[in-house]
């Protein structure tokens, strides 16, 4: 299956995205068959909260990378309910235009309970558009807070998208996305305030501290949703913004340093889950889980000296 | 159940001992046990009440209504090729239909051609007559004496491609545009709202409403250019009171654009008609139609300050309720039709369609056809129920409700207002969101068994019932493309193209485009072609949310 | 963190038509229900449908058509699952759909019709079950 992925083939795409998200028995030896085939891709990841425009930016830059010739995956992450595990993926309908463009790879994911709205799983699913031949990947989610920050570390160059009035501005620079941000994307330029919120954004961001040589990150004001081609706004200078930060990163050799967080912060959440599994499994069937846990409900233990406990007993080196 | 006693006194009854929760209209409201004199009290009955034919109209807009002249029985009449919907309004008139709806098939309300690719498989579907060219109109139209019958055209996004075609027919057979009557549906709003077959986007979309507006001011007066409806938003989900609430909001939105674009509102205002959906709840429904026409009223003078009292009527179409209707049991919907019939009657509307009681199953026959129309007849001649106008007023339930209903109206007003208005609260995806909402909460109740229905979740049978559908007649399909093509092979090709370089420009610039489409149409040029030249200049909306 | 297959299931309106309401009504019951529902939403074509299913490598398709088109739209789907090696896809449907013409689907390889009214746990169950095998 893995050799078709490399070939295109579309189905295999599909069926490996589903095998990592689902994390399903093969799926580790899959990722290290198909993990050579990356990391040549440009990897773009947009946030922010809903109704600001994400989906419909999205859709128009795609259609810029197409022009360039350029093959695009799209991952769009939307919330999972956390009361029924189930999730309404609408975002496909915002993308339609290219529906029939076979140069253009589009998949719906549920967040599954990750708050940030991305999982380990969306690295490997990046990696599949990756190795698929696609030289564009570009990463949609939700962002709602604080959790966005998850994005920065799958993607090479991240884009926040604003709205204008509606206190996205203020927020964001609360949650100091403004740092985290390599281009601040005002849509619906066309509303009211939007000026103000320009200001204020560019305001936020000269306040910054900024080193000799680094990315500045700028703010692009766009108008996406419009029905006709001429209305447009902001398209064309997005995705010069979109170049110039990747010229930076080749340039100053700032990927380095992406790629190397990138990876580390994979690597964390991977040890996370791994441990984590490795620990609950060890204690499976011994009854000691749950006489750790009513130990500490009855104040014999506290959660600490537990994990200590446990990673002196079961992790001892040589074990 | 709560036992209520006639002695119990006014403080127990208002402290709600009555109160069962499992009694709830379709609105949501909680209905009590038993309703007296107290529950509306608070309401003052000199300036609410009043009498029919006067301000604010609560007990109807004309002084005699139905004693003078009963509503008009206005019934469904489409077919897919325009020859068969032709005899099809032929044969209704003879039953004694007063007035014709005609509905247009899926490819004409979506703008294309019979011979659009995305047509295939869809020309002349679900008993909607397909509509390419003025011919088509012509044939459609044979023989019907247009100076007498009333029609109602149920079109929307095309209303001014229809509209310019039905002029031009009248003009070719000499009868004076003033002597037309009827309506077109024309409601762009509720396309965004709920029935989705808009093309372009608000703006534009109201430009051409407007421009309708102004041509039947002009030239046809006695035509309703407008019938704003929620039976529609009803079907897609909305609750009765939203239906109210949405379909008078929509209606404000359209006498502001009517101002704003010029006109001063007692020229148009009169003629903006509506059409509403009569449910199941029959007290709910009489009231939704009092407070309809109070709120109305009350609106017009006070906000936009109507002076001609004409303006103030809300002269309503009504339909009974499709989505009330069962595949199983088909019979029980003649009850159905006839309790839902009853209550748009006492509510006081202008025109009643009565659907056939096959119609979950297939477009009806002749016989059931027959037989909704002959529901009407007997309500009217045999029922009594027209000796006196507004029956019903002074009754402590009904006028409670109609409060309780105008209440709640005003509530979604200040929400819409809070969102900037009806097309600034439908771009935030406002409306879809609620509609969608009681959708599901609706779907939920009758799953769980808290709303009955009968045959269906309840007093359920096995049955050899079937749909039957009329299929789409792939014959006719390839006779109307073919007959199209020759059509557009054999007319003047030049003409065609500067007729739509023409549209093109009156679309970028501020003219009334009426006038135009009726020059265009007389020379052949089809809906389809129109249309396309149109979302060129004005652009194609995409929703942007979805909830 | 919530693991485990999910099951994916794909609701779209081929067609002209435009009323939505048991579509949505369906999806969220679906999405209620613990399924992942990617919703193609309105005036899709069949290719549109087929190729969206095969790249969210999606368990079933859920068709709601009202139009009547229904003769010509499952078979067009059927005809491109297979063409694209993807008859493995569960193909269901709702709508106004005669009992004569479900049987004709049916021989067709189309699971389940739902007509207008049905029960939305009763949709559920159906995917539970089949998609169990």
């Amino acid at each position: 299956m893995v050799k078709r992925l490399l070939a295109g083939d579309r189905r295999s795409a599909a069926r490996l995205i589903t095998l990592v998200e689902n994390e399903m028995d093969d799926h580790h030896k899959v990722m290290r068959l198909v993990y050579p085939h990356t990391g040549k891709a440009m990897i773009l990841g947009i946030t922010g909260a809903g109704g600001a425009g994400k989906s419909t930016l999205t859709d128009h830059l795609i259609g810029k990378f197409r022009e360039q010739g350029k093959k695009v995956g799209v991952v769009v992450v939307d919330p999972s309910s956390p009361f029924s595990g189930g999730a309404f993926l609408g975002d496909r309908i915002r993308l339609q235009s290219h529906s029939q463009d076979d140069g253009v790879y589009i998949r719906s994911m549920a967040s599954r309970g990750y708050l940030g709205g991305l999982s380990r799983a969306t690295y490997d699913v990046i990696r599949i558009m990756e190795a698929m031949g696609n030289e564009v990947v570009i990463v949609e989610t939700l962002g709602a807070g604080q959790d966005e920050i998850d994005v920065i570390h799958i993607a090479h160059t991240c884009l926040v998208v604003v709205t204008p009035g509606m206190g996205d501005d203020i927020q964001a620079m609360k949650a100091g996305i403004m740092e985290i941000a390599d281009i601040i994307v005002l849509n619906k330029a066309d509303l009211d305030g939007a000026n103000t919120s320009l200001r204020h954004l560019q305001g936020a961001l000269t306040a910054g501290s900024f080193e000799e040589g680094e990315w500045m990150p700028c703010v692009v004001s766009t108008v996406s949703a419009a029905n006709k081609p001429e209305d447009l706004q902001g398209i064309d200078e997005l995705a010069s913004a979109i170049a110039e930060h990747q010229t930076y990163l080749r340039k100053t050799r700032a990927i380095d340093r992406v790629k190397y967080n990138r990876v580390e912060q994979e690597l964390g959440l991977i040890f996370k889950d791994e441990l984590q599994k490795i620990i609950f499994k060890g204690l499976k069937g011994t009854g000691k889980k749950r006489e750790y846990i009513e130990s500490i409900i009855e104040q014999r233990n506290d959660p600490y000296s537990v994990v200590e406990e446990v990673l002196n007993t079961y992790l001892l080196p040589g074990e | 159940m709560n036992n209520q006693k006639g002695t119990e006194t006014i403080e127990n009854r208002e402290k709600g001992s009555t109160n069962d929760d499992s009694f709830k209209n379709l609105s949501g409201f909680k209905i009590k046990a038993l309703y007296g004199p107290e529950d509306i009290s608070q309401r003052d009955h000199e300036t609410e009440l009043d009498l029919p034919g006067e301000y604010p109209f609560t007990r109807g807009i004309h002084k005699t209504m139905y004693r003078q002249r009963p509503w008009t029985i206005r019934q469904l009449g489409s077919l897919d090729s325009p020859a068969k919907a032709n005899e099809r309004i032929k044969q209704l008139l003879q039953m004694g239909a007063t007035g014709i709806s005609l509905c247009l098939d899926m490819p004409t309300i979506m703008g294309r051609d019979s011979d659009d690719p995305l047509a295939e498989g869809e020309v002349g579907s679900c008993g909607g007559v397909a509509i390419d060219s003025i011919e088509d109109m012509r044939n459609l139209l044979e023989g019907i004496p247009i100076d007498e019958i009333s029609i109602n055209f149920v079109s929307n996004s095309q209303s001014a491609v229809i509209l310019a075609m039905f002029v031009a027919v009248a003009e070719e057979r000499g009868v004076p545009l003033e002597r037309l009557t009827g309506t077109m549906q024309n409601d762009i709003l509720k396309e965004y709202q709920a029935q989705k077959s808009y093309y372009f986007p608000p703006r534009p979309s109201m430009r051409l409403t407007i421009d309708t507006l102004g041509f039947c001011n002009k030239h046809l007066p006695r035509f309703n250019p407008i019938s704003i409806s929620g039976y529609h938003l009803a079907s897609a989900g909305a609750t009765p009171v939203q239906e109210v609430a949405f379909t008078l909001a929509n209606g404000f939105t359209y006498v502001e654009e009517g101002i704003r674009a010029g006109l001063s509102v007692d020229s148009f205002a009169p003629r903006l008609s509506f059409f509403f959906k009569v449910h199941n709840d029959f007290f709910e429904n009489i009231a939704k139609y009092r407070a309809a026409r109070r709120i109305w009223a009350k609106t017009m003078r006070e906000r936009f300050d109507a002076k001609d009292r004409r303006s103030c009527l809300f002269r309503v179409h009504t339909q009974t309720s499709g989505s009330s209707l069962t595949a199983h049991q088909a019979e029980n919907n003649i009850i159905r039709v006839t309790i839902q019939a009853l209550s748009a009657v006492l509510g006081g509307t202008q025109s009643l369609h009565t659907n056939a009681f096959d119609e979950a199953l297939s477009i009806p026959t002749p016989k059931s056809e027959k037989l909704a129309l002959r529901t009407q007849q007997i309500i009217a001649k045999e029922s009594g129920v027209i000796n006196t106008v507004d029956p019903l007023a002074g009754s402590y339930y009904v006028e409670a409700l109609t409060n309780q209903m105008e209440d709640e109206c005003y509530k979604y007003f200040k929400e819409i207002e809070n969102l900037g208005g009806v097309i600034s609260a439908i771009e935030k995806g406002y409306f879809a969101k609620i509609i969608a909402d009681s959708a599901f909460s609706y779907q939920r109740k009758i799953e769980k068994g808290e709303r009955i229905v009968v045959g269906l979740n309840e007093f359920f049978e096995e049955e050899e019932t079937d749909i039957e559908l009329r299929e789409a007649d792939p014959e006719f399909e390839r006779e109307k493309v073919s007959d199209l093509v020759e059509l557009k092979e054999n007319r003047d090709q030049a003409l065609v193209k500067v007729c739509l370089n023409e549209i093109g420009e009156v679309c970028q610039g501020s003219d009334n485009i009426i006038p135009y489409l009726i020059k265009a149409v007389k020379s052949y040029v089809t809906l389809g072609e129109i249309i396309g030249v149109m979302k060129e200049i004005f652009g194609e909306y995409r929703e942007e949310s979805i909830y | 963190m919530s693991k485990g297959r999910k099951r994916r299931i794909l609701i779209a309106k081929p067609g002209l038509d435009g009323h939505d309401r048991g579509a949505k009504v369906v999806a969220r019951a679906l999405r209620n229900a613990g399924m992942e529902v990617i919703y193609a939403g309105l005036h899709q074509t069949p290719i549109q449908i087929v190729n969206a299913a095969i790249d969210e490598d999606v368990d079933a398709i859920g068709l709601s058509i009202l139009s009547g088109a229904h003769k010509i739209i499952f078979p067009k789907i059927m005809t491109l699952l297979k063409e694209k090696g993807a008859s493995d896809i569960l193909v269901f449907g709702g709508g106004t759909i005669p009992k004569k013409d479900r049987v004709v689907l049916k021989s067709l390889g189309i699971g389940e019709i739902f007509t207008t009214g049905a029960d939305t746990h009763a949709i559920i169950d159906y995917l539970n079950r089949t998609l169990e095998s």
